[in-house]
């Protein structure tokens, strides 16, 4: 059994932190800062969930406690990556080209 | 009493019961000076923050928004897991096949933690980033938009998190 519970917290770990890779790859290769955010501070969510229940398997002592930091996780991080979209938009920061649409610009641009 | 102070009475009551919970599942423990120092911190937060929203404020405590708040538990993680599932395929495409735009999608919700639930759960799987919420209106960031259009967008964006959220808060 415990044995077993390694094991799948093992795979659990590296599951995560390929997903963290994934996200910091995210971070180089996406063209503008709408984009990065997306990857860089929002791929990573499942991968530090994925890497808290690893944690939980090899240490089933500490769950209640990292259950706590997958909660507030999931409770901060998307305020956070809201506000900085946000705050690169009402300061004007230009999308990628590759942009097809932006409804909240122009809707700005009719109020001004 | 009116209604507007009844209303805060029961917000600052429900992010009391939270601040607890959260409180007693950090310490691990039940003993007596840490119950104390909890319910001391708990009620100064609480009084402090009355107007203010916590996840309980708003809810609605029926058998079917108990069945609705496990349904959106597993439909989140499954959209989380979907949707990074995505995103990996997206980054590691050496082409980068991205295609994105900021669209417009409405909400039906009328609460505000309902909206900000809602809100949060758009960021929080990627490919979609809530960039900007006027009134029923959020302003969403799409890596991979598929429609520019309003009611498409809506219908693709929205509306698997809202049919639970509905019943958890209205």
């Amino acid at each position: 059994m415990t044995m077993a519970l390694e094991i799948v917290g093992g795979l659990l770990l590296v599951a995560g932190t390929a997903f963290l890779l994934l996200g910091g790859l995210g971070l180089v290769r996406m063209p503008d800062v709408y984009n990065r955010i997306q990857t860089g501070t929002k791929a990573t969510t499942l991968g530090t969930l994925l890497t808290l229940a690893g944690a939980a398997c090899l240490q089933p002592g500490w769950t209640v406690k990292l259950l706590l930091i997958g909660f507030f996780l999931l409770f901060t991080n998307p305020l956070s990556s809201q506000v900085l979209a946000r705050a690169a938009h009402r300061s004007h920061v230009a999308a990628a080209p590759v942009t097809e649409i932006d409804l909240l610009d122009e809707e700005t641009g009719e109020e001004a | 009493m009116d209604a507007p102070t009844i209303g805060r009475i029961r917000s600052a009551g429900a992010l009391f019961v939270s601040l607890m919970l959260f409180w007693i599942m950090l310490n691990g423990s039940l003993a007596s000076d840490v119950l104390i120092v909890g319910v001391v911190a708990s009620v100064v937060i609480a009084f402090l923050h009355r107007d203010g929203l916590s996840i309980f404020a708003e809810a609605r405590f029926t058998p079917a928004s108990v069945v609705a708040t496990f349904g959106y538990i597993g439909y989140f993680l499954k959209e989380l897991v979907k949707s990074n599932l995505h995103i990996a395929a997206v980054v590691l495409d050496p082409a980068l096949p991205v295609r994105p735009g900021i669209v417009r999608v409405h909400t039906r919700l009328r609460s505000r933690t309902g909206r900000l639930l809602l809100a949060n759960s758009i960021t929080l799987t990627p490919g979609t980033l809530t960039v900007e919420m006027e009134d029923e209106w959020f302003y969403v960031h799409w890596v991979t938009m598929e429609a520019a259009d309003q009611e498409e967008a809506t219908r693709q964006i929205v509306a698997g998190f809202e049919s639970y959220l509905e019943v958890m808060y209205g």
